[in-house]
């Protein structure tokens, strides 16, 4: 069994279920995908599958030295390529393919991927802070308020929450549900919202927790 | 929606032979209504008062007059699994896709004229 695939978001959209209850899902195209190199505790001291996300993309898109990695493995060039840790004798070889099948409704997956950048966002948004009243006379709207004491230490202690850049970082969504699998097309469709824009690229690992 | 996976899941999850209504029309909806263990049919019959052209969100808001004086407006979505059918009763001549000017009018104000059948 895969560890994981990767994708690619597409969009979300509604379902129905059977009570007539309507469920939010994001399309994931998941895969096909390949496994680009096998590691292994003797040879590189750890056990893992380097998969790639097979997409038509041209071989002069790739940097030669990616391309003679592919080359080797006996791949189609990807764009897209990570690695997913895997028991030691798990019976996957370089080369072999791995499909959304993969995945059964009511698997537990989590997405790993880059949200979309925010920009310089202030702490209200960035931090979840409740800022100040808006009326009233009030002069402290979004502001943070007080960082910190006064002559001692007089100084900002380190990791104060602040304002700053938001989004454009990696993140995990633990605990996702897969809604259902459309072989045919290499698309989940899983419960609720996924990280990153539509057409990012996505990790979908087999959750840990169940 | 412009995504060719995303359009072919709605096509895929909607119903087929859900009859054609136009607003003005008369309709009878059949809704599933689950008692328990029981399952029974619920019919709300109303006018066609808008539409809501979306896919597989498609809806349709139905309005009627309960007990001559109470107005119910219900917004059915056709392709849920809850609605058993839809039952075309009455049609009318209208010269508006939203008839939400009915909310304003009563009793003899609020007909509409039945649509010519040629």
């Amino acid at each position: 069994m895969a560890p994981g695939i990767l994708g690619k978001k597409i969009g979300m959209t509604q379902i129905f279920d059977g009570q007539g209850r309507v469920i939010p899902v994001t399309a994931v195209q998941a895969g096909p995908c390949v496994v680009v190199q096998r590691k292994t505790v003797e040879k590189d001291g750890y056990s893992a599958i380097q998969l790639g996300l097979v997409e038509f993309i041209k071989e002069s898109r790739v940097t030669k030295p990616r391309l003679g990695h592919f080359k080797k493995a006996g791949v189609e060039a990807a764009r897209y390529v990570r690695e997913f840790p895997i028991a030691g004798d798990a019976e996957l070889k370089a080369g072999d393919r791995i499909l959304a099948a993969e995945f059964k409704p009511n698997d537990r997956i989590d997405i790993t991927a880059k949200p979309k950048g925010r920009g310089f966002q202030g702490v209200v948004k960035r931090h979840g802070f409740s800022g100040g009243p808006d009326s009233h006379g009030s002069m402290t709207h979004r502001a943070p308020g007080s960082i910190g004491q006064s002559s001692y230490p007089s100084r900002v202690i380190k990791g104060v929450r602040m304002g700053g850049r938001m989004g454009g970082t990696k993140v995990t969504t633990i605990g996702l549900q897969v809604v259902e699998v459309l072989e045919e097309d290499n698309v989940i469709l899983v419960r609720g919202a996924v990280p990153g824009p539509n057409g990012g690229y996505v990790m979908v690992r087999r959750s840990q927790k169940q | 929606m412009q995504n060719a996976i995303l359009d072919k899941i709605d096509q895929m999850k909607m119903r087929e032979g859900v009859a054609k209504m136009e607003p003005g029309d008369t309709v009878r909806a059949h809704v599933r209504i689950r008692e328990g263990e029981k399952e029974r049919i619920q019919i709300f019959e109303g006018t066609v008062i808008a539409q809501n052209n979306t896919g597989l969100r498609e809806t349709v808001t139905l309005r009627k007059i309960s007990f001559g004086s109470v107005a119910v407006e219900r917004i059915f979505p056709i392709h849920s699994p809850i609605i058993a059918e839809f039952e075309i009763v009455r049609r009318t001549r209208v010269r508006r896709a939203k008839l939400y000017y009915l909310r304003n009018l009563r009793g003899k104000a609020a007909r509409l004229r039945e649509r010519d059948r040629r």
